[in-house]
């Protein structure tokens, strides 16, 4: 018998009787983006709320004339920024910030998405630059986690991002910024 | 060393009694559970409907149990088809051997890794060094303890037992780094230097991993700093290794456990990161992927009925920060990677009752619940402790005395009378040295003479 059957076996011998959950009826809420706003700023990541004139004016003074990577599929240029060719990690490593769309924004936690989609790019992108500048549109954000849940592809290389990379390992102290980007800025768009 | 396995040196009484002695430890205890439990209270009362949101965790996870082969089965066959290789793991040793062997295969002598308690469990560190594979941890307090040669004191916040001036000279001991100040901010910097240039060239990383989802083959893990993200997406290789408690039969569970945890744990309204990933995706992230399920005792937990309860926990942490014996003695005097209420009733039952210093942890309780009311998975710590107390059979008086309990606390009109007749019961006992395994380690209090229901019901007249 291998480890598996063996594992499966044992299993089996343990006769849990049948079991099944409860689970809730799901509900469409409206969004509050108020809310989200607000849930995104206690992360002590920066908050802007931008019209789409507005978008690229905000990104280039965030950018302030750093080295900027973006993804592939953006949608617009931002000046002297570089698309990932792919770059390898160590080239990575030599971009100051870099600017992605996401594929979900959650009012219930203030927390944005990324599934690697057209303009979020591979996720070492959001990873290794120590600023992160993320754009989110207005529809994109649902009331809560089920919500996103149901709306994204669990198949996709998924990272769920609320504020900047934390510890509070050193006597409790809250210290911003061990590994992941330091800094990030979302910029939620209104439609009009 | 980091990473302690789960058999105890000693028995929790003289581990205790030790740990009660540190006053360092006590005080920084103290200060963090009492910091952690005020938060984690704030966080939850933001859900209103957090009771029905327990009871549909721990459904979720008895969902899971009841139909464990199967869908360990299913997430195999998932994991597979997205381009993943699925191991089984029996023990701990045939865990280690199995990561040590992928490590060979790619001529790895250094792998990194992300907190993880399984690996812990398993002795994973240690296991590697037998086939020279040096494994790095990533995350802050992991990377303190294992420069310190320490173990991790606490599953949350594992080097909770130092402060800021002995990192500060630890990392210039070890690390080289040089600092104006002891500020927490400056030592995670040199952290983050350091293990910058690890995550760059690292080709495999090994991780341990929150759930998965049997319906799609998602693996998910939660985390704060960065460093997991680091980890499973700039390595060539990566290895998780998982309980076989922990798979989720659907993708819409996911979100009740994503609520469920932040709050319990970091008593935040969400963690900074949580990763999923399928398999492999080309052009991003790892090209190789294994999940190692591990046994290692579980099945044999899953074949109790009153025990199996134990199989729900999703590792938050909140029965430590609630318990007044953990508040007190630390995450050391449980001699295992799982301290706390959740170890004093795991550890034992995952040696099979067999571990003579492990069978004293249940006994490390005063019995009253916090820890039942915390967990957000209703595991019901209390009923399990008494009952491996009594299935422990320490000593006769004792034993007799946790079996009359258990059935007397399950019928109030009965526990009722015996309150009433305790107060006669009690000082006969004592007079005659009954309950000598029990006020051992504690004072046997004054049994007031009105019970609190007595109280209660006359506190009008
Ligand atoms: S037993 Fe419950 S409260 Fe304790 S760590 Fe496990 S899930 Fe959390």
């Amino acid at each position: 018998m291998n480890s598996k059957e063996a594992i499966l076996a044992k299993i089996q011998a343990a006769q849990v009787p049948h079991f099944r959950a409860n689970r809730p009826q799901r509900k469409e809420l409206p969004a509050s983006l108020d809310a989200f706003c607000e849930r995104v700023a206690d992360y002590r990541a920066k908050l802007h709320s931008v019209t789409e004139d507005q978008l690229l004016p905000t990104i280039q003074s965030l950018v302030n004339g750093r080295r900027c990577l973006v993804p592939l599929g953006l949608g617009f240029t931002i000046q002297g920024a570089q698309e990932d060719k792919p770059f390898s990690h160590r080239e990575l490593a030599e971009f100051d910030v870099t600017v992605t769309l996401c594929a979900v924004g959650i009012e219930e936690t203030g927390t944005i998405i990324l599934d690697g989609s057209e303009g979020q790019g591979r996720r070492a992108l959001s990873l290794i630059p120590d600023h992160h500048i993320c754009i989110v549109r207005e529809s994109q954000v649902v009331a809560s986690i089920e919500e996103a849940i149901q709306r994204i592809t669990p198949t996709r290389p998924l990272t769920f991002i609320s504020g900047p990379s934390a510890t509070s390992d050193i006597e409790l102290v809250r210290v911003e910024g061990v590994h992941g980007p330091r800094r990030l800025d979302v910029l939620l768009v209104s439609h009009t | 060393m980091s990473g302690g396995g789960i058999r105890p040196a000693t028995t929790f009484t003289k581990a205790a009694r030790l740990a009660l002695q540190n006053s360092t430890l006590r005080q920084n205890l103290g200060f963090a559970t009492r910091t952690i439990c005020a938060k984690r209270e704030s966080a939850v009362a933001e859900i209103p409907n957090w009771q029905e949101l327990r009871t549909l965790g721990a459904g979720i996870k008895d969902e899971a149990l009841s139909n464990l082969n199967e869908l360990l089965v299913q997430l195999e066959q998932k994991i597979t088809e997205a381009g993943g290789t699925v191991h089984w793991a029996r023990t701990a040793e045939e865990a280690v051997e199995i990561v040590a062997s992928i490590a060979k295969r790619h001529e790895v002598q250094e792998v990194i890794k992300v907190k993880s308690i399984t690996s812990d469990e398993i002795e994973l560190n240690q296991g590697l060094t037998h086939d020279n594979i040096i494994a790095i941890e990533t995350d802050l307090a992991e990377l303190i303890c294992q420069l310190a040669d320490d173990s991790p004191s606490h599953i949350l916040v594992p080097a909770i037992h130092k402060n800021r001036d002995e990192i500060r000279e630890l990392f210039e001991r070890k690390l080289g780094s040089t600092f104006d100040s002891s500020e927490p901010k400056l030592l995670a910097e040199a952290a983050r230097i350091y293990l910058r240039e690890k995550f760059l060239t690292s080709k495999m990383a090994v991780s341990g991993a929150n759930y998965a989802v049997a319906e799609t083959g998602t693996v998910c893990i939660v985390e704060s700093e960065g460093n997991g993200r680091m980890c499973l997406t700039l390595p060539e290789v990566l290895v998780s290794i998982m309980g076989i408690e922990k798979v989720l039969p659907l993708w819409e569970d996911v979100s009740a456990f994503l609520r469920l945890l932040p709050r319990s744990s970091t008593a935040e309204r969400m963690n900074p990161y949580t990763s999923m990933w399928t398999g492999v995706t080309p052009g991003d992230g790892p090209q190789e992927f294994h999940l190692i399920l591990l046994d290692n005792g579980r099945s044999d937990i899953l074949a109790d009925a009153t025990g199996r309860q134990t199989l729900r926990c999703i590792r938050c942490s909140a029965c430590l920060n609630v318990c007044p014996v953990y508040q007190r003695v630390g995450g050391h005097a449980y001699g295992s990677v799982y301290p706390g209420p959740i170890g004093a009733i795991l550890t034992p039952q995952l040696l099979q009752m067999a571990d003579v210093n492990a069978n004293t942890l249940p006994f490390a309780s005063t019995l009253c619940g916090a820890c039942y009311e915390a967990c957000p998975v209703k595991i019901n710590i209390p009923e399990i402790l008494i009952y491996l107390r009594e299935k422990t059979e320490k000593s006769t008086a004792e034993s007799f005395g946790f079996q009359t309990v258990y059935r007397v606390m399950s019928n109030p009109r009965l526990f009722g009378l015996v309150l009433k007749n305790t107060r006669l019961g009690a000082s006969v006992a004592s007079t005659f040295g009954l309950l000598k395994p029990w006020t051992n380690s504690r004072e046997l209090p004054d049994i007031p003479k009105e019970s609190f229901r007595e109280w209660w019901r006359n506190r009008e007249q």
